[in-house]
């Protein structure tokens, strides 16, 4: 009853606005200074990430993904597990709603984007829209830019996530790429089996002290150290407390419907 | 970080295959190790045979105090910092499971560098939020070892707090002291400046540069001194297990009033006798030993001594019992550690100073020249300490003849003075201070604390100078 309310009164909320993304360069942090930039054709973002309402209406729609009838192998036994369990009925708190979805694993963040003919960004993509300032396309060029998204890293995890759109719109007009949550992207382990970037280093290198930094296109980026060294962590079935998603799509995309 | 109680106290899990070790090598004896949170160390291992040592240790994000009213987010092993102390003897076997908790934001990991092999054990323990990884090693140098997280950014998990110390007894053991403590400097970037309230950011640029807002022992100012000191009883033998995590920092270790009897060079098996400081590099360990011989607190610096004085690298020993005046008669030459220099250094001549137009002005002035030269010794309130600094409050000695006070700042004083009838006989060095400031430090003095008052002027401080 209270699923088909919440249903009704939010299928607005689905339609999540996205903004489109011309095409451009961007240089994975593994590379080196004079190395070439990895070329993004454009794409669109969506401008927030998903909130537990917008989830709460796809598994509605998809019960294959509840957390009741899930498999084991595309999701941890954690996934969902912030909605609580009443009456054996996973909901999100009112309070909760408008907070990005998080304990959501890989295949349950990608099955979501295929239901909406969108897809996860790759690496290269939320790393492009990511390393804009609020004024800059590229923020690096402001000093605080790096230490403010730092911050966020600094302090501890909180129990109930701020609602989305609490971090002002970067320069391509996206929200709460930093300062919220981690985000899922499709590609997220590459930085550990393409070879192409690799140089003279070995898979191992990026997993531990200072030899990871050898080569790096800019050492000092501390913050996407973080996200490289925090996807490297991942397996598709996990579902952490600090990680969710959002979608993304281009012109040219075939998605299989789920 | 405030330290907390041992955690887990010692259980030693003996199972099955104790008694059939002899015929086969590799049935070892299982045990739980037991961890200890700092400043203390677990008991030392008694077993003549290596073992299957199991360690259980967790790694988490959470918000602890670094000084007084300022707070930092450490990420710890065992929720301390330095993590939980680990201790194994040679040729045991070790089965690591690494927890990080789930509501850490970061993967962490660990490089032990007790461990023989690639990454220390980092890769094979690289470990997400909520989950849990197992590695095995065999310890095979004995030795003091720090651990440390090991994920990109590295710099800044260790920065955090992420190390501690593990030990490799070698067989047979270190030989049995009474007392053994556990002690780990680091560095530390915060956004605001040392003391700046409230909970402070890490501050990269800081890091980077190796401008460290704090220098502690174990985690926090103050983690050690006062009703946390560590602590002896006169005749004993203490053993430090002093680490240094860094991440920048070289450690000039050193107790003040102590020479150590022996120092496990690095942590290694060169042992040194009769040093006085130490060096510990970042990411590296020394093993020091000595018997108390005298009562009194004993302070554990970072000889880089504005460190000590101005960042938190400070602990305490107290040692408790009798005084031994053939040792230490208690009232000698403690008035000339003085490593800082005798007073504030004088700039360049061309400086514009400002100077006191009226005797309010001077006494103003003066209060400061006395705050930065004379209180060490002559005391907040002038009060001075019995039989060693005259008092400068109520000075019969002073308000007699004001200008022996200007002679006792340009030349120094030494030997017996009565003051107030009782006997000094300290030694006070000559100051590198200016004609006004000498002149206002004394107007202050003879305005303050039942003095008669009065007045110097400069020009009477110069004439004094020949």
């Amino acid at each position: 009853m209270i699923e088909t309310l919440i249903l009704t009164s939010l299928v607005v909320a689905m339609a999540q606005n996205m903004v489109a993304i011309p095409d451009g360069d961007y240089r994975p942090l593994y590379m080196s200074k004079d190395s070439p930039q990895t070329q993004v054709r454009a794409f669109s973002i969506d401008v927030r990430p998903v909130t537990n309402q917008q989830y709460l209406l796809f598994i509605a729609a998809n019960p294959r993904w509840k957390p009741q009838a899930i498999p084991q192998i595309f999701a941890e036994p954690q996934y969902l597990q912030h909605w609580g369990n009443k009456d054996k009925k996973s909901l999100p708190a009112k309070e909760q709603l408008n907070s990005p979805v998080i304990n959501v694993s890989w295949f349950a963040a990608q099955a979501y984007c295929r239901s909406q003919d969108k897809r996860l960004p790759s690496v290269a993509e939320w790393e492009r829209v990511a390393s804009a300032s609020e004024t800059h396309a590229d923020g690096s060029q402001e000093k605080s830019y790096h230490q403010r998204i730092l911050e966020w890293y600094g302090l501890p995890s909180r129990k109930q996530l701020p609602e989305v759109g609490g971090n002002a719109p970067n320069y391509w007009g996206v929200q709460d790429l930093h300062g919220l949550i981690w985000e899922w992207t499709e590609d997220f382990n590459s930085a550990l089996v393409s070879g192409e970037s690799r140089g003279d280093s070995n898979i191992d290198q990026r997993l531990f002290c200072a030899a990871g930094a050898q080569g790096a296109a800019d050492p000092s980026d501390y913050a996407a150290f973080m996200r490289f060294g925090f996807r490297s962590s991942l397996q598709a079935k996990f579902t952490l407390p600090n990680l969710g998603f959002r979608c993304a799509s281009s012109k040219d995309q075939t998605n299989e419907k789920i | 970080m405030r330290i907390r109680q041992i955690k887990g106290t010692l259980w030693l899990l003996l199972l099955t295959g104790f008694f059939s070790l002899h015929a086969q090598a590799k049935n070892l004896v299982t045990e739980q190790a037991t961890l200890s949170a700092p400043p203390m160390v677990p008991p030392p291992i008694d077993r003549d045979y290596s073992a299957k040592v199991v360690i259980n240790l967790e790694t988490r994000e959470q918000v602890g105090s670094i000084a007084d009213g300022v707070d930092y987010v450490f990420w710890s092993f065992g929720e301390t910092v330095p993590g939980s102390f680990i201790r194994v003897r040679s040729g045991d076997e070790i089965e690591f499971h690494l927890s990080n908790h789930p509501s850490s934001k970061m993967p962490h990991n660990i490089d032990l560098h007790a461990v023989t092999g690639p990454g220390g054990g980092a890769v094979s323990s690289f470990t997400a939020p909520g989950h849990t990884s197992t590695f095995s090693f065999t310890a095979l140098n004995p030795g003091l070892y720090i651990y440390h997280c090991a994920t990109a950014p590295v710099g800044m998990h260790i920065a955090n707090g992420m190390y501690g110390l593990i030990l490799v007894e070698p067989e047979g053991g270190l030989p049995r002291v009474d007392r053994e403590y556990y002690v780990v400097q680091g560095d530390f970037y915060t956004k605001g400046e040392y003391g700046e309230a409230g909970l402070q950011p890490f501050d990269m640029e800081k890091a980077i540069d190796e401008d460290a807002d704090y220098v502690v022992f174990n985690g926090s100012v103050g983690s050690t001194t006062n009703e946390n000191s560590l602590t002896a009883n006169v005749g004993e033998t203490v053993r430090l297990f002093v680490g240094n995590g860094g991440p920048n920092l070289i450690s000039s270790f050193h107790v003040i009033g102590e020479i150590f009897d022996t120092v496990y060079v690095e942590g290694g098996s060169l042992k040194n006798h009769n040093v006085q400081t130490t060096l510990i590099p970042a990411g590296g360990a020394a093993i020091v030993e000595f018997k108390v011989d005298v009562p009194g607190t004993f302070i554990i610096v970072d000889h880089s001594i504005f460190r000590a004085f101005n960042k938190g690298a400070l602990a305490m020993l107290n040692v408790q019992g009798p005084e031994n005046q053939a040792l230490y008669s208690g009232k000698q030459d403690d008035n000339v550690y003085l490593p800082e220099g005798s007073a504030i250094q004088t700039l360049d001549d061309d400086y514009i100073v400002a100077t006191a137009k009226t005797k309010e002005d001077q006494i103003r002035f003066g209060q400061r020249v006395y705050e930065a030269n004379c209180l060490a010794c002559h005391q907040a309130k002038g009060e001075g300490i019995h039989s060693a600094f005259p008092p400068l409050a109520k000075s019969d000695y002073l308000n007699a003849n004001p200008l022996l006070g200007v002679d006792a700042i340009l030349k120094g004083l030494s030997g017996p003075i009565k003051v107030n009838g009782i006997s000094h006989d300290g030694v006070m060095p000559a100051m590198r201070l200016s004609d006004h400031d000498i002149a206002n430090v004394i107007t202050f003095v003879l305005n303050s604390w039942d003095n008669q008052g009065g007045q110097i002027f400069a020009a009477e401080v110069a004439n004094r100078r020949h």
